[in-house]
Order: structure tokens, then C-alpha cells, then sequence
């Protein structure tokens, strides 16, 4: 891998964002809207219930920021490659001497550095609002946040092959696909809320006991290395495959000659 | 004679059954420009494709600096470039931004003296700090051009560099093109479907049609062979009057 190529596309995501002030906006404006919603949501049914519900507002607050990491962390592998679709660009790319992996690395570094920004300011709006401290989770987000941060690029890895294989048809699945797991994720409730089917689909996603080990941690319970295990192991079984399908989709879009009418369309 | 820079050899590819690109075979020497002409789906963008590395071939070989540019690809991009027609750089970028990138890509020494004399033999100078996507059809043509000499490459790859230019941008690019290629040597693969770019800038050229190679040789060769009176009428030839492909093509297969 060059270390070249990657800060190549690094320092192009930075003239990119610092030449428009809009993209600085957009990278905290969702995240900010979702916490407005759900943080004041969940202060209302404390007061409702006489303050009985205390977790419920941790809880949900907790969930916006842990989804938000996932997201921002799919977000910044697919959306750099969509850029590229989007400018026409692909074709140059794929024309230069860069390799996937160095590709895909500078996407994961600059996701990298968005989720930083966005998380940064919900946790401090979080703390000044709704008097949620992320940091009473202590060391226990370390392992927590790095877990759905793979997780993340392991779903962008996939927006980008399907993308790359079906065209900018697929452009919406590169939006959808975390929409998609959501639900079966349990971000904002526990697995044993969901149907017995719907708890099967979310044991096979390592995100899900990320969610459910952020709500044991708030309720002040010892920290579950099983659960982290199971995910960081899930994390590298679908990892391994998002790079397998990647690949194949690469490989494949060569022999078919899919790749030209990708990159010039 | 010196090792070809570019060698097909009997490159085939078909999709599914469409066959399109049969049994090409042509050299390109250093300091030699081959003109790659023919109609839509004649199989110009495949065989472009294929030597690019993007597009596997059925069978047969491409060597490019001797090299297979499917499996030796990061190698043989590193020394050439091409420019489409087809293709953008990011509009949001400023002009040197986009070349910036790409000089960092290919690891460029010295880029921003590499990217202003560029700029300066392009005659974009000026437009450094402009944004891309303001720029003018025949702006971007430059400023792509620049991007596809950024690396010094020993294998140009143009696909319809002037196409969408008014006539006084396309003779300047034209002119540009052919006197980079003889400073510095470089073996340039040129398609167009503007005849007076093939006559002035290629010193030889290949006439596909449905994938087949149906005449090769100059511009003054095959205007003779099909007793014709320019190029363009060559081309309409060759498109409308399905037949003409059969006959001339055994003739006049290449290398």
C-alpha cells in the first residue's frame, strides 16, 4: 500500500470540505436534528412519568450517538466513493496507479475524521442539554466505539460494491443500507423487544451487542467481554466478506467490462 | 527497432455474443502517434479499456512496456496517462487542486513547479485559482490534458480530446498535442471522430469497424486505397457501405 495514494485522496476530501462550508454544516446537521428530536422526546416521558424513567433519556440519547458513529463511519466510505461517481471522476481514478485497499483506506481515515467532528458536538450538546455524559461509560467506549466504527466501513464497503456492480441505480441502497439493519440492531431498545425472528437477524450483526453492552454499561452493570467478543468476531466475519464482495465485484466488473460504463455514466 | 510501447496482439473480447473487439493487433513505437478511428461500437472505448487494464480481454495479449497491464497494473499505470472526453475532475475543486491530487498520486517531484509549467504550456495559467467546474469546454479539455502530462508519461492514451471544442481551441490543442509528443518522445494512442485532428496530428492510423480492424496505414495511404478524397469520406465510406469492411480488412490487417 502507498502512503502516497491515501494522502493523496485525504488532502483531496480536505480542499473538498474546506472549500465548502455547506458539507460542515450537512456533517453535523442530521445528527444535531436527531438528538433535538429524541433528547426532548425523552425528556417529556420523564416528566410524564415523574422523573421513574431516568434510564429511558440515557438510553436514547446513549442510542443517537453510538448509531450516529455507525453511520457516519458507512457514510464516509460510501459517500467518498459516490463523490466520485457523482464528478465523473471514477474514471480517472481507476485509470491511476491506486490499488482498492488505498482507495478504500483514505475513505475509512476521512470517516475517520467526520464521525470525530459530529460525534464531538453531540456528545457536548448531549452533556449541555439533556444532561447525558458519555464519558460515565469510561474506558468501556474504546472497545465500543472501535466496533461500530468497523462495522460502519464494513457496511460502506458493501454501498460501494453494490454501487460499483449495479450502477448509480444502486445509489440509494448506499443511503438505505443502514436504515435496513436498524430495526434488528436494537439501538434504542433491548433484543428481547423484537419478534423471535427479528431477535435471530440481530444476533448475526455485531453492532446489536454494541447496543445492547451500551445499555448495561448505563445501568451501571460489569462490563460484558462476551458481548464484545461476539461482536468484534461478527465484525470480522462480515468484514472479511464486504472485502471478498468487493474484490469479486472489482474482478468481475473487469472480465464483464462493467467497470467503463460505471465510471463514464 | 526499439521495444514497442505498446504491443496487442489478436485481442479479442466479446460480451455475451456480441463480439467487440476481433482479432486487433497493432504496435505503437515511442515518439509515434497512432490515430484509432471508427463510428460508435466500433470497438475504439473497448480496446481503450482493455489496455487501461479495465476491461479483461477474451484472448490475446496486450503488453504495455512489456508488461500485462491486467495483472501488472499498478506498474504500467505509473508510466502512462489518458485524457476522455468522457470524464471529468471534480468541479468543486480549484484548477491546481485537481492537479495537485494527481501529482501526489503518481508521486510527482517538485509538483507545484511541474504543475505551473504546465499550466503555463497549456496557456491556463491564469485560470490556477479558478474553479473547475467554471470553466469552459475548452478550458477543461486543457486543464484535463495537463492532468493526463502531469506524470511524464511514456504512453498517452486520448479519447476524443477535442471533441465539444470550437475549431480555434481544437487547432491550438491539436498543435499543443503534437509538439509535447515530439519534445518529449512520448507514443501517443489518439481517438477522434474529427478527421482533420487524425490527418494533422497521426502518423498512422486504424480504422475499426465492428470490432474489426478494416484498413491501416496513413492518412494519404488509405485515402488512395479507398480512392477517395479526404478522410472523412473515408470514414462515411467505410460506415454506410457495410460490405467494404470484408475485403480491405485482409488486406490491409495490422501488424
Amino acid at each position: 500500500m502507498s502512503l502516497h495514494v491515501v494522502y493523496a485522496f485525504l488532502l483531496r476530501y480536505l480542499f473538498l470540505y474546506t472549500r465548502n462550508w455547506i458539507r460542515i454544516i450537512e456533517l453535523i446537521f442530521w445528527p444535531l436534528m436527531e438528538l433535538l428530536v429524541w433528547g426532548s422526546l425523552t425528556v417529556f416521558l420523564n416528566g410524564k412519568a415523574g422523573g421513574q424513567v431516568p434510564q429511558f433519556v440515557t438510553y436514547l440519547i446513549g442510542g443517537v450517538i453510538f448509531w450516529d458513529i455507525l453511520f457516519r463511519a458507512q457514510q464516509g466510505v460510501a459517500i467518498s466513493f459516490l463523490e466520485d461517481v457523482w464528478t465523473k471522476n471514477l474514471n480517472n481514478i481507476f485509470v491511476a496507479p491506486v490499488r482498492p485497499l488505498e482507495y478504500l483506506t483514505a475513505g475509512i481515515l476521512f470517516g475517520i475524521l467526520r464521525t470525530t467532528v459530529a460525534v464531538s458536538v453531540l456528545i457536548v450538546l448531549a452533556a449541555m442539554n439533556f444532561n447525558f455524559n458519555v464519558f460515565t461509560m469510561k474506558w468501556a467506549l474504546v472497545p465500543y466505539f472501535g466496533s461500530l466504527l468497523l462495522f460502519g466501513w464494513t457496511l460502506g464497503m458493501l454501498s460501494s460494491a453494490l454501487i460499483l456492480r449495479f450502477g448509480q441505480a444502486a445509489e440509494a441502497l448506499a443511503w438505505a443500507i443502514p436504515f435496513l439493519i436498524q430495526p434488528a440492531a436494537c439501538v434504542f431498545y433491548p433484543l428481547n423487544s423484537l419478534p423471535e425472528w427479528g431477535q435471530m437477524i440481530g444476533r448475526c450483526l455485531p453492532c446489536t451487542y454494541i447496543f445492547e453492552g451500551m445499555r448495561a454499561t448505563l445501568d451501571h452493570q460489569p462490563f460484558n467481554w462476551g458481548q464484545l467478543g461476539m461482536s468484534l468476531a461478527l465484525n470480522l466475519v462480515w468484514m472479511a466478506a464486504a472485502a471478498g464482495i468487493y474484490a469479486w465485484v472489482l474482478e468481475s466488473g473487469r472480465r464483464r467490462g462493467l467497470l467503463t460504463r460505471v465510471t463514464s455514466h | 527497432m526499439s521495444e514497442p510501447v505498446l504491443a496487442v496482439h489478436e485481442l479479442h473480447r466479446k460480451f455475451g455474443d456480441h463480439v467487440a473487439i476481433e482479432k486487433l493487433s497493432f504496435q505503437i513505437q515511442r515518439g509515434e502517434v497512432l490515430g484509432l478511428l471508427g463510428a460508435n461500437g466500433a470497438g475504439k472505448t473497448t480496446a481503450m479499456g482493455s489496455i487501461l487494464g479495465m476491461i479483461k480481454p477474451t484472448s490475446g495479449s496486450i503488453r504495455v512496456f512489456g508488461m500485462d497491464p491486467y495483472h501488472d497494473r499498478i506498474k504500467v499505470l505509473r508510466r502512462l496517462n489518458s485524457s476522455s472526453a468522457y470524464s471529468d475532475l471534480p468541479a468543486n475543486l480549484l484548477v491546481w487542486q485537481n492537479l495537485y491530487v494527481f501529482a501526489k498520486i503518481y508521486r510527482v517531484q517538485n509538483s507545484k513547479q511541474k504543475i505551473a509549467d504546465l499550466l503555463e504550456m497549456f496557456e491556463i495559467a491564469h485560470l490556477r485559482n479558478r474553479v473547475t467546474g467554471h470553466l469552459s469546454a475548452g478550458e477543461n479539455t486543457r486543464l484535463h490534458l495537463c492532468k493526463a502530462l502531469i506524470n511524464d508519461p511514456e504512453l498517452l492514451l486520448l479519447d476524443e480530446p477535442t471533441a465539444s471544442l470550437d475549431p480555434e481551441i481544437a487547432d491550438k490543442v491539436r498543435k499543443i498535442v503534437r509538439r509535447v509528443q515530439r519534445e518529449k518522445n512520448i507514443g501517443i494512442l489518439y481517438t477522434s471522430h474529427n478527421m482533420l485532428d487524425i490527418e494533422e496530428v497521426c502518423d498512422r492510423v486504424l480504422f475499426m469497424h465492428r470490432g474489426r480492424v478494416v484498413a491501416d496505414g496513413t492518412t494519404q495511404e488509405i485515402i488512395a486505397k479507398f480512392d477517395q478524397k479526404n478522410m472523412e469520406d473515408v470514414f462515411i465510406r467505410i460506415v454506410r457501405d457495410g460490405n467494404i469492411e470484408d475485403a480491405p480488412a485482409k488486406e490491409t490487417a495490422a501488424v
